[in-house]
Formats: structure tokens, C-alpha cells, sequence
């Protein structure tokens, strides 16, 4: 499959403008919330506002009075819901019991949604929201982890993508031996996806034909499809689910978020279209990345080489649903070590269940093993950096010492620390300064997966010479448009304005969730194998016609560029692409690609992304502010299709993993079980200002095994490990190792 | 929010006779009020839309005095040439507090009457005595991490969140306000309050009072001043601790005259008199401001989350004062 590998051209690898800008930038497109229908009727949601217990009586006479109130929608009086919990269950879902919304008089979590309040316009809904008044029969709760923990488990069935963390060797033996040794707590709070766009969905009720059109925020058109369909025992063919654009997802799309199943269920009351639109605060009411208590030792001889390493979390999850990310298994394949002890568990709280969110599991075990790696580094006063040189291993030892399909890794090392300076570095923390701020620079590792997956893609030519790409895959905002458009565009050799890329639609062919980075190998394989039977087809029709330029050459001996077929080596013997349909007699030609992951390179390689991430940070010597001046990364991550959409991806990643250092939690109080900064004045995110100079640095990596067009996906590698640079950094300056997250002023004082 | 009736008289008296009105409120930004209508905090049956009203312009007499009309928006007053000569502390202070888009719609009149940023305040989940009388407080016990450390009462430990109103305090500003009364005018320090039993009052101002301008006395600060501010990331974050300073300094640098307030630390900003006694007639060094740090954080009192506060709070005032006098440059 090798040959499919797309060479750098007129469009691959280059820095390609983004498809969709222009319709972003001049407000054309259409997110979930911007379609309009005819009687749309405006769904406004009620949350509990207790964290558990049971809703004992609904009072809805003042709320019915608002003028434009058409109904409220209760656990009382909705329409049917599937029975069997399976019907809950959509690609993302934990084993558990899943929710339900409004299934029954049950609170399980803080802000859950208990009503719908419908109207004919979105402020009416909002009142009648407000005047609903509800009695609760409220009991007791837990959402602290570190109460919580005593009663950690390892769940029996396992969520889709967790892998058991295999532990080798004897891990206590190795530490005995060990002469530098580090024990160290971590802890990492929950955080909410916050995407720009708000969760929405618009369901368009055709009346006539008992059938629907869903714009859904979701990415995954066909999870969200199959969702409605199980949960309201619809027909498969009268519910059509479309996501054209993104507001970004980041994970918080994964799953059905609870207003499009609210959206539905209003529908199919009333019979009529109806939107639902959450708002930021409802954003906080569901999935998060879940909150880590982690422990680590490791131990080292004296020469650094690591001889044990221990890392064990416990992980929150809801009472319902067993979530699980992996965490600590990265702690087993980033370094060479013959002693490694994991453990994952999971505790109970009170609180909806966590959800994937960029980089899930990575983010959070890398920045533990990454700030413990730098305290090993000071103990046995090495350089963190050469540390990690003299661990790197070129086996997953995890897995039968497989080998990694690629791993330019150490190029990254030499080519960051280079861009970086790393070697003026002055070892001794608060040994550098800036007038009245503390430097320092600090380093961290990061590793994510290079996942393909199972996607259908259908390329479609006229005879007017433009190329149609077809798929049900979304454009989270990653440039999923784009690359595509790049690698049709170059394949068949025309201009990349004769192609259109039509995805988000549940008409259109199969393709998986869009997440953990595997979008661009597996789409980009689907399309280059569409466009290639394209291009096989007009090879054919062209060799048939009469007195073809292609009369004795083989389909491998012709190449496609400007608009034309022509034989390599002899440019004379051309046809124009649209010619040959003419000639051909052919209005339209039609290929499916279809494409899935390789099982034997599956078994036999490791394919990761990996990178090196220096931090710059000053530290103000009075009161503490941390200020990240500068940041290099260098990221190993296969063939990069476009430098403009895959350095903003690493830039959005690392910006976040400024973010995940200094700034975001969403703030539990256990009293009362509720996050308490909903809003974005107070769930702080990096602003403009925070943010500095940023390096980019894309190592060259061939790679053969990780997916057929030799790409492993950018959109999760920037944010893991840049977390643990910036932790290491601030230690650097102050000599203060902050071990619980995030890293505010007052820790620093 | 709750349905309104919305006016827009073009006269003040027309203004002060709609205001008398049951739950009436003025607006003029719009920037808090509208935030709380949508959280059901503030729950108005009229509005009284001022911005047509003539009350804009800045105006500098001849002793010195600014009048600062109402309706200024924080961007104008903080970039008007008068101010940034002859009350640059005010501007530092505007320009250090929430964003550009935000202190083009935000009044001057208006950002005096900023509420809290209380998470529990703008939560209708969870106890308020601010904004449900009587109800309890969920943040004495809760995260307070952004409270107050001095004044507090065992009802409130909400701050006031404004910039501006800090440098107003060390400005000694007089708030000018009408009513169908007639004029009166109430000192920046008489005007918010401490919250001790009754925290849903944030100021003295009546109810159906209008604040027609500030007025900044002519002041001898334009050359030692500062504002600092700390705060959780460099822009569009409230305060953790600030502190206005601003010294008259003698020729020889003795300090003839002080002026000191603190933000995010109280329920309004915070202006210590006895402090600045301290410091008139003495030559500035690290001591005397360590001592005067000390001794306006002496009585603080902080909570499980923003104990940090008070050393934090210390170490600003010595910063802010250290700079004021090392800076002595216009800016």
C-alpha cells in the first residue's frame, strides 16, 4: 500500500489556505444553530439544581403563563424511550448505565438536565425556565477524589480504546537497586472542553414525510444518527444527521450531548421543529476530563538508566459509567526500563462522566511522568534532557519489544534544544533572572497514538473536469476540508478549485468519529483511494478511445497533472481529463475508497507521534505570576500534508498545555457538589496576552506502517508533554516543584 | 431574564421621574447588568436607558479639577489626553481592568456600581445574603479564593471588583448625583460600603438617584504613581490584590504626601488614612514600606482559599510603592 504515500506536489505539503476560511471568515457558514425552519419552536433546558437526590413535584403554572410557552417537557409527560440500556449506548459510551435524559425522577450530578421548557421564541423558553419551580428530595453526595479514593476499583468490562496497563519485570527489586530514587504525588483537576461553539441542535420536521433533518454539533454525524434512532425507535432512513462546520469539538462531541436527544423528544411531542441551543453555563454539565491522583517512583542508577518504574492512578468516573483513559500506560513505553509497575483505578463521584478530551489519558499521565523524569534528572544532577537520551528506547517493550513503525524522536530532542539554545542553560534552579523575574526552561517529552480507522469516501468527476469528495466524517475546525481537497486536488492533477468536499452528512458514506487524531489517515487514505480508482477509470476509457495516446502504456507509465493525463517522460502524448470523458462518452464517473486499519501492522509495529517541548517562563519574584515567554516543539509525527493547518493544530495544542500548567480547573465545591466557575470570566484559559512566542518545528519522518498515506495525525501531540515543560520550567526558576495542577501565584509566593 | 419595559428619556428630569417607577434601574453600558438579568440576579421591571442624556465630556477647570461626565466610557476617560496628564493613576488603573470591548461599552458612572464577581452571587443554585437577604453564605465555607481579607462581615466576604474605583479612592473623587431631591455629592470613601449586616447594599446611593459625573480634585500625583495589579493571567482576569499608590514627593524625597488603595480585597476599595500618615514627612525605604504593608494588613482575616492574600497583599502595596517612587517619570 505503499504507493499510496502522496509525494509533496503543487498541493501536498504545501502550505494550502484553508478550504472553509472563506465561508467562515465572511459568517456563510452554517453552524447547528444558524438553520432556521419554518414554526421553529426553541427549547430552553432546566438543570437540577441540587447534585443528587429525586425531583419530587414540578410546579409549572407560572412558567405555562409566559407568553409564547407552548409546553414543558418532564421525566412526566415525555414521549417513549427505548427500554434496553444498549439503545444508550452510542461509539464513545463507557460500559455502565448510561444516562438517560429525562428518563425518570432521578438526580445523579450536579446541573443535570430535569425539563425542557418550549416556546415560540428563545426568550419566552428562558423565562418559562426560570419560573419553573421544582422540590427536590435531596441526598447525599460525594465529589471529591481524594475522599473518594478509598474505595477505588478496577472495573471488569473495559471502554472502547482503554488498554489494561501491563506491568513487566519486578518493579521492586529494581527500585532496591536503584541508587537515585523519587517518590511523588500528582494530582490533576477535572477540566471542562469549553469549545467555542455552544452544544446545538436544530431539528427540522418534515410533516409531510414523518421525517427529519438534525444540524447537530457533534462530531460524529453517524453516532449522533444512530443515537435518535435507538433511543426513539425511529426508522434509520427518516432521521438525517448533518454537521457541515465546527465551532470545535476537542472530545466534548464525542458522545450525543443531551440537547439534541432533547431537541428530538420536543419534536416528536409536538410535532414540529425545534432547537435547542445550550448556554455556557450549561456547558459545564456534562463530560470533563477526569480529575487524577497519580503516584510515581522511579529509580535510576547512577549512570540515569532507569531500573524501575512505578506510576498508579486513580482516575474519577461517575457512578453510572466506568470511564476510563489511559494514563499510566504511557509511563511503560516512553522510556527503556525492565521494571515497570502500573496500576489504574477508578472512584466514584457525584458528577456526569468524563469524557475524552484532547489527548485523553496522555495529558495527564505524560505531564506526571514528565515532571517526575525532571525531578530523577535533579536528584542525580543530570541534565533532564540527556536523561531522557540515555533512556530512549527503540522497542515497546509493553508489547513483545515490538518496534515503533517510526520514531524520529531523537531528531526532535536535537532539533528543539538547537532552536532553543538549551545548551546555555544553567542547571541550578533560580539561577536565572530577568530584573525582577525569575527564569527558567524546562523540557518534557510527549507521545500519542498514530490510530487508523474504518472510512468510506466517494470521489465523483464530470465531465466539466470538478471533483467531488464525499464522506459523513465532520471538520471539527482541524482542516479536515482542506487536506482533503489537497490530496483529491493532486492526485487527479487539476486545479484544487475544480474540487468541492461535501462531509457532516449522514447521506453520505460511512466514516468514524472524529477524534483521536486519526481523521487525516484514515479520510486522506479513503480519498486518495477514491481519486486513484478515478484516475485508474479514466486510464481505461482513455486507452479505449479511438487512436489513444495510451494505446501500449500501463497505468503506472501515465501521470495526472494540469487538467490532463499524460505518459511520464513523453509530454506530448496528453489527453485533458475532461476530453477523455467527452470522447468517452461518460457524464460522470463514481469510486468508492475504502480503507481499514492494517491488522498485521497493527500487531507487529507501535505507531506513535512523539515530540520535545521547551519552555521559557518568568516567574515575577514578589508576587508570583508566571509568565511562558517562549515555547519550541519539535513534533515527529510521519508526513505532514499541509505546514499551515498542522503547525496551527500544534499551536492550539500547546497553548492548551499552557493552559492545563497555570490555568484550568473546573472548581468543584464539595458542599454543595457543583463547579462554581461556569463561565468563562472565571474557568480561566490563556488569554492573547498569556500567550508568546511559539516555535514549530516538524521533524521529517517516513513511515510506512502507521497508515497507508503515511500520516499519523497532529491533532492531540501538541498538548502532551508541553504541560510538564512548563511545570519543569517554573521549578528551574524557583525551585518550588508545584505537584498539583494548575500552578496559580499563590503557590509561588 | 424577565420581561422589561425599556425607556430612553432624553432629558434627566424625564430620567429621574421614570426612575421612581416600581424596580426601576438605570442602564448605561450595560456590560454587569445585562450579564445578571440573564443569570436572573437582577431582575428589573423598567429600564431607564441613560445614554441619551447630556451627560458625556470631560472637563478640566482652572484649578485643576476634572469633571468626569457619567456616560464617558472607561476607554475615553483612560485615553483622554487631561486624565493621562493630570490623573494618570486613573488611567492605569482603567486600562489595567477587563478588555478593550468591554471599556469602550462600560461607563465611568456606571463602573461604580460593578456588583461582586462572587461565584455564589451570580449563582442562583447555592446562598447569597447579597443577592437573597438572609438567605446564608455559601462562600465563607466554600471556595473563596477571590474574597475579601478586610472589612468583611460574617454575612459577606464578597469584594468589590472594579480597577477604576481603586484609583478614584486614592484620588479622593466626589461622585455627583441628582435626584428629584436635588444635587448632592458623596466622597468615593462614603460611597460603597462595607457589607456588615446588610451585603445587598454595595453603596449609598438611593435608589432613585442618578450619578451625573465624577469629579477629580485637582491632585499633585502625576509624577509618583502606580497602579499594580495581580491577577490570574495578564488580561481579563479581576484582581487578586491591586494597589493604587501615588506620592508628592519634597525636592530632597522626603514624602510630603501619600495616597494609597487596594482592590480585591474588600467589599470596597480599600483607602488606608492611618497608613498614609505613616509615611507623610518620612524618606521612602524598604522599612517604612514593609512597616506600612504590614500595618494596612493587620487586621486581615483570610479564609481556606485566599489566605494568600494577606502576604500577597504586603508584598504588592511594597511593590506598588517601590515602583511609584522609582518610576517618577510621566507617563
Amino acid at each position: 500500500m505503499s504507493d499510496l504515500i502522496p509525494q509533496p506536489g503543487r498541493y501536498v505539503g504545501q502550505p494550502v489556505d484553508r478550504y472553509d476560511g472563506p465561508v467562515k471568515v465572511t459568517g456563510e457558514a452554517k453552524y447547528a444553530a444558524d438553520y432556521a425552519a419554518d414554526g421553529l419552536l426553541y427549547g430552553f433546558v432546566v438543570n437540577a439544581e441540587i447534585p443528587k437526590g429525586r425531583i419530587t413535584s414540578f410546579e409549572t403554572s407560572k412558567a405555562l403563563k409566559v407568553d409564547g410557552v407552548v409546553d414543558i417537557i418532564t421525566h412526566e409527560n415525555r414521549p417513549s424511550l427505548a427500554w434496553f440500556n444498549s439503545k444508550y449506548a452510542d461509539q464513545d459510551a463507557p460500559p455502565g448505565n448510561h444516562f438517560k435524559p429525562l428518563k425518570d425522577d432521578e438526580i445523579r450530578c450536579q446541573s443535570q438536565p430535569i425539563a425542557l421548557v418550549v416556546a415560540k421564541t428563545f426568550e419566552a423558553a428562558r423565562l418559562g425556565a426560570r419560573l419553573l419551580e421544582i422540590s427536590y428530595h435531596a441526598e447525599p453526595f460525594e465529589t471529591n477524589l481524594e475522599v473518594a479514593q478509598k474505595d477505588a476499583y478496577e472495573p471488569r468490562s473495559k471502554k472502547s480504546g482503554f488498554e489494561k496497563p501491563s506491568s513487566r519485570g519486578n518493579f521492586d527489586k529494581g527500585y532496591e537497586r536503584a541508587s537515585k530514587k523519587i517518590e511523588s504525588r500528582y494530582m490533576t483537576p477535572p477540566e471542562t472542553h469549553n469549545p467555542m461553539e455552544l452544544f446545538a441542535s436544530t431539528v427540522v420536521f418534515d410533516k409531510k414525510n414523518e421525517s427529519w433533518i438534525v444540524y447537530d454539533k457533534t462530531q460524529g454525524t453517524v453516532n449522533s444518527h444512530d443515537y435518535l434512532v435507538n433511543v426513539f425507535g425511529l426508522k434509520k432512513d427518516k432521521v438525517r444527521v448533518v454537521t457541515k462546520y465546527m465551532g470545535g469539538g476537542f472530545g466534548s462531541g464525542l458522545r450525543p450531548q443531551y440537547q439534541l436527544c432533547l431537541a428530538m423528544m420536543a419534536s416528536l411531542k409536538l410535532k414540529a421543529s425545534v432547537r435547542v441551543v445550550l448556554t455556557r453555563q450549561q456547558m459545564f454539565s456534562f463530560g470533563h476530563r477526569p480529575a487524577a491522583l497519580m503516584d510515581l517512583r522511579l529509580g535510576a542508577n547512577d549512570q540515569g538508566e532507569l531500573q524501575a518504574i512505578e506510576h498508579k492512578v486513580v482516575q474519577e468516573t461517575s457512578r453510572f459509567e466506568d470511564y476510563e483513559e489511559n494514563i499510566v500506560n504511557w509511563s511503560g513505553l516512553a522510556y527503556k526500563c525492565e521494571n515497570v509497575s502500573l496500576e489504574h483505578k477508578l472512584a466514584q463521584l457525584d458528577l456526569f462522566t468524563p469524557l475524552d478530551m484532547r489527548a485523553p489519558g496522555a495529558t495527564t499521565g505524560l505531564f506526571a511522568l514528565e515532571c517526575a523524569m525532571d525531578e530523577l534528572a535533579t536528584a542525580l544532577e543530570m541534565d533532564p534532557l540527556e536523561l531522557r537520551k540515555r533512556n530512549y528506547t527503540d522497542k515497546d517493550q509493553a508489547h513483545r519489544d515490538r518496534p515503533f513503525s517510526s520514531k524520529e524522536l531523537m531528531a526532535c530532542y536535537d532539533q528543539a534544544a538547537e532552536k532553543f539554545g538549551w545548551s546555555k542553560r544553567s542547571a541550578k534552579p533560580r539561577s536565572m533572572r530577568n530584573g525582577k523575574k525569575l527564569v527558567g526552561w524546562g523540557f518534557a517529552g510527549g507521545i500519542w497514538d498514530a490510530f487508523h480507522q474504518k472510512a468510506q469516501a466517494k470521489a465523483i468527476f464530470k465531465d466539466d473536469g470538478r471533483l467531488t469528495i464525499q464522506s459523513a466524517v465532520t471538520d471539527i475546525g482541524t482542516g479536515t476540508y482542506t487536506i482533503l481537497a489537497q490530496l483529491a486536488a493532486e492526485t487527479l492533477g487539476i486545479d484544487i478549485k475544480d474540487v468541492t468536499i461535501e462531509i457532516g452528512d449522514t447521506d453520505l458514506p460511512p466514516a468514524p468519529l472524529q477524534g483521536g487524531s486519526w481523521t487525516a489517515s484514515t479520510l486522506g487514505t479513503a480519498t486518495q483511494i477514491s481519486c486513484r480508482a478515478v484516475c485508474e477509470k479514466l486510464f481505461t476509457l482513455a486507452k479505449k478511445l479511438p487512436d489513444s495516446p495510451f494505446a501500449n502504456v500501463k497505468f503506472e507509465d501515465v501521470c495526472f497533472a494540469s487538467g490532463s493525463m499524460h505518459v511520464k517522460g513523453d509530454p506530448s502524448r496528453t489527453l485533458e481529463l475532461q476530453k477523455i470523458m467527452k470522447l468517452a462518452g461518460e457524464s460522470k464517473l463514481e469510486e468508492d475508497g475504502k480503507t481499514s486499519p492494517g491488522l498485521l501492522d497493527m500487531i507487529r509495529f507501535a505507531k506513535n507521534t512523539h515530540s520535545a517541548v521547551f519552555a521559557e517562563v518568568e516567574v515575577d519574584e514578589d508576587y508570583g505570576m508566571v509568565e511562558v515567554k517562549r515555547v519550541v516543539i519539535a513534533v515527529a509525527a510521519g508526513r505532514i500534508l499541509n505546514p499551515k493547518t498542522a503547525r496551527s493544530q500544534i499551536l492550539g495544542g500547546v497553548v492548551w498545555g499552557i493552559s492545563q500548567a497555570l490555568h484550568e480547573e473546573s472548581v468543584v465545591d464539595h458542599r454543595l457538589g457543583r463547579i462554581m466557575n461556569h463561565n468563562l470570566a472565571e474557568y480561566h484559559v490563556p488569554v492573547n496576552r498569556d500567550i508568546h512566542d511559539i516555535e514549530v518545528i516538524f521533524v521529517r519522518e517516513d513511515d510506512t506502517h502507521a497508515s497507508p498515506i503515511g500520516v499519523k495525525g497532529l491533532g492531540e501531540i501538541g498538548i502532551v508533554g508541553t504541560g510538564a515543560a512548563v511545570a519543569n520550567a517554573i521549578y528551574h526558576a524557583t525551585g518550588k516543584r508545584v505537584r498539583e495542577l494548575p500552578i496559580q501565584l499563590d503557590d509561588l509566593l | 431574564m424577565n420581561p422589561f419595559s425599556y425607556h430612553r428619556p432624553t432629558e434627566t428630569k424625564d430620567a429621574l421621574s421614570q426612575i421612581q417607577k416600581a424596580n426601576a434601574k438605570f442602564i448605561g453600558g450595560g456590560t454587569n447588568l445585562i450579564d445578571l438579568m440573564k443569570e436572573y440576579v437582577e431582575k428589573p421591571s423598567e429600564l431607564i436607558d441613560v445614554n441619551a442624556l447630556n451627560l458625556r465630556g470631560v472637563k478640566t477647570h482652572a484649578d485643576g479639577s476634572i469633571d468626569i461626565g457619567a456616560l464617558v466610557s472607561n476607554a475615553d476617560c483612560a485615553y483622554h489626553a487631561d486624565i493621562q496628564t493630570h490623573a494618570p493613576l486613573l488611567s492605569a488603573a482603567i486600562l489595567a481592568g477587563a478588555s478593550p470591548q468591554l471599556r469602550n461599552m462600560a461607563t465611568c458612572g456606571g463602573n461604580l456600581l460593578q456588583r461582586t464577581r462572587c461565584y455564589y452571587f451570580y449563582d442562583k443554585a447555592t446562598k447569597c445574603n447579597k443577592r437573597e437577604p438572609g438567605s446564608g453564605c455559601d462562600a465563607i465555607e466554600g471556595f473563596n479564593r477571590i474574597h475579601a481579607v478586610l472589612g468583611q462581615s460574617s454575612s459577606c466576604i464578597a469584594v468589590h471588583p472594579s480597577d477604576m474605583c481603586v484609583a478614584l479612592a486614592a484620588l479622593n473623587a466626589e461622585i455627583h448625583v441628582r435626584s428629584p431631591r436635588g444635587e448632592r455629592v458623596i466622597s468615593i470613601l462614603e460611597f460603597h460600603r462595607l457589607p456588615e449586616s446588610t451585603p445587598e447594599q454595595d453603596t449609598n446611593l438611593h435608589p432613585d438617584e442618578l450619578i451625573t459625573m465624577i469629579r477629580l480634585p485637582a491632585n499633585p500625583y502625576a509624577t509618583h504613581f502606580n497602579y499594580l495589579k495581580v491577577r490570574d493571567r495578564s488580561s481579563y482576569a479581576f484582581a487578586l490584590v491591586s494597589a493604587a499608590v501615588a506620592f508628592d514627593l519634597e525636592d530632597g524625597g522626603t514624602i510630603k504626601s501619600a495616597r494609597l488603595a487596594m482592590g480585591g480585597v474588600a467589599h470596597k476599595p480599600w483607602r488606608d488614612l492611618e497608613a498614609e500618615r505613616m509615611l507623610t514627612g518620612k524618606r521612602p525605604s524598604k522599612d517604612l514600606f514593609a512597616t506600612v504593608a504590614k500595618h494596612v494588613f493587620a487586621k486581615a482575616r483570610g479564609y481556606k482559599h485566599n489566605q494568600f492574600k494577606v502576604q500577597l497583599g504586603e508584598r504588592v502595596l511594597v511593590r506598588s510603592m517601590t515602583e511609584a517612587i522609582e518610576k517618577g517619570v510621566k507617563r
